[in-house]
């Protein structure tokens, strides 16, 4: 009688199984079929035609830069977080001291220099930063005659650190 | 009603009266010979465009859309490209089998067209064993599979091969068995006669839910027997490059591609024969009206619809379904398709005999 039962659960196991794969199936296909016939939804850019009005996804990382306000000013205090925090020695901070014009000597950014060649665009020198000094901006057509085109420095020439950050 | 028949009995006269019949006989069979081979450029160019159009559609893309009326030109941009390749054989690989084995591939699709009717009486080969031919010659295709594995001298081809036999071996026997359902309900195994027995409505509405069953069985055991995902297992570009065609290049690689496609469109063909009427318009019981409306339309636009629709269905299945394991894919069928379509037949044969269907 036993032997029968569990003969007869295994039956409505099997049974259940395949309606369940069936229907499982059937999601998937409806999921699919709402697809095949919205063509509106389409995520394709058709890039060098619409690159006037190309928009990007939010998250899109195209390369590290360093935002300036309008009297060149930014807000790297050169603690060299994001330096530390590259995995493949993308960023390198040379830092120099300065004479305040109260007389006190402070430290600050001579040349912050990026590697755009090395960057895998992970986010962490961003995420790393105390100040907010860089972010990724959304630029992509990188391709240039010369390597050393690609090393670049940040922080503009003759800018200092902004009021305020420290 | 029009139809493919009238031009062949027409180019048939002409020629009797012009030639004695054993040219008559040789002509023809070069005419066949040409259709064939146009049907099978055709076939791929079109299907070849579609399978990209339907993927892309599937997954939010746009798909080819620069090379002639909304890319509907790309296929043929293609095998111009492919045409113009070097086809290399590799050093290490048995260079007679290696060239043999796409022209195997192709002969044994050519075969496969001899009995499907395309038409009302427009057919190369009215023979009273058609189902059978077709399900026998459809086996030999994983030879070439096998053949261009193995001779490749390669790992991946090897277990590309492996597995496509394997894997063909075993979803041959619940293809037969639903395949079986349709000839016990018809008793025949003749292409025409079985079209004729769905001149009052087609097997899957006649034929309650065995039929359907043995439908879904059909078209998953094809699926695996076309080598499509997802029983793709003998491809599998993420594990084994291309598995068995990783060597083949240019118009030898081309010869697979066609012919992966073509047997599609084969069995979809068979599929559509079976289980929807071929090219038999859709009657509707004693509605006289409406099923003179559906006789006025030719039979051959009824085959291909059909034909396409199914083909349709397997590319819808390919591009939603993820890949099995190898595993899985025996487990599926020694453990549910083929117990399932054995209790089906059982099923059909006891409604054959009591004569329950319509």
């Amino acid at each position: 009688m036993a032997f029968l039962k569990s003969y007869l659960m295994f039956i409505v196991k099997y049974i259940k199984e395949v309606f369940g794969a069936v229907k499982s199936l059937a999601i998937g296909l409806r999921r699919t079929m709402y697809y095949f016939t919205h063509h509106k939804e389409i995520i394709t850019q058709q890039y060098p035609d619409n690159r006037a009005t190309l928009n990007f996804p939010e998250r899109f990382k195209g390369e590290v830069v360093m935002p300036h306000n309008e009297n060149n000013e930014h807000r790297c205090t050169g603690c060299t977080a994001c330096e530390l925090a590259c995995p493949n020695g993308t960023i390198k901070v040379i830092t120099q001291f300065i004479t305040t014009p109260e007389g006190k000597k402070k430290k600050a950014i001579d040349k912050l220099v990026y590697h755009l060649e090395l960057c895998t665009m992970c986010n962490l020198c961003v995420v790393a930063c105390p100040s907010d000094a860089i972010k990724m901006a959304q630029t992509f057509e990188h391709s240039v005659y010369d390597r050393g085109e690609l090393t670049k420095i940040l922080n503009n020439p003759g800018s200092k650190i902004m009021e305020g950050v420290e | 009603m029009w139809s493919f028949h009238q031009i062949a009995d027409f180019i048939n006269d002409w020629l009797n009266q012009r030639f004695n019949p054993t040219w008559v006989t040789v002509i023809e069979m070069i005419i066949t010979g040409i259709l064939v081979i146009s049907l099978f450029a055709v076939l791929g160019l079109v299907l070849v465009i579609m399978e990209r159009k339907v993927s892309a559609w599937i997954q939010i893309r746009l798909g080819p859309n620069r090379v002639g009326p909304k890319g509907m030109f790309q296929s043929l941009a293609d095998t111009l490209k492919l045409l113009v390749k070097e086809g290399m054989t590799p050093t290490g690989s048995d260079k007679f089998l290696f060239n043999l084995a796409p022209y195997i591939a192709m002969i044994v699709a050519m075969l496969l067209m001899a009995p499907l009717a395309f038409a009302r009486n427009f057919q190369m080969w009215d023979m009273n064993i058609g189902v059978l031919y077709i399900t026998a010659i459809s086996s030999v295709s994983v030879i070439s599979v096998l053949i261009a594995g193995w001779s490749s001298n390669n790992k991946y081809s090897l277990m590309g091969a492996m597995r496509a036999g394997a894997q063909i071996v075993s979803y041959e026997l619940s293809a037969g068995l639903s395949i079986l359902a349709v000839v016990v309900l018809t008793g025949s195994l003749n292409i025409n006669e079985i079209i004729q027995s769905q001149a009052n409505g087609w097997w899957i509405f006649k034929g309650h839910i065995p039929a359907i069953i043995a439908f879904v069985t059909f078209i998953i055991a094809v699926t695996a027997e076309t080598n499509r995902a997802p029983f793709d297992l003998a491809e599998a570009e993420s594990e084994l490059t291309a598995g068995f065609h990783t060597e083949y290049s240019g118009m030898k690689f081309a010869l697979f591609f066609l012919a992966e496609y073509v047997n599609v469109f084969i069995v979809c063909a068979l599929g559509a024969i079976l289980f929807f009427g071929g090219w038999m318009p859709f009657h509707i019981g004693n509605w006289q009206g409406f099923n003179h409306v559906m006789d006025f339309i030719p039979s051959s636009i009824w085959f291909f619809g059909k034909t396409f629709f199914l083909i349709f269905l397997i590319m819808w299945f390919r591009w939603t379904f993820p890949r099995l394991r190898i595993d899985q894919l025996l487990n599926l069928e020694w453990k549910y398709l083929l117990p399932i379509s054995m209790f089906n037949i059982l099923l059909v044969t006891a409604m054959a005999i009591g004569g329950w269907h319509f």
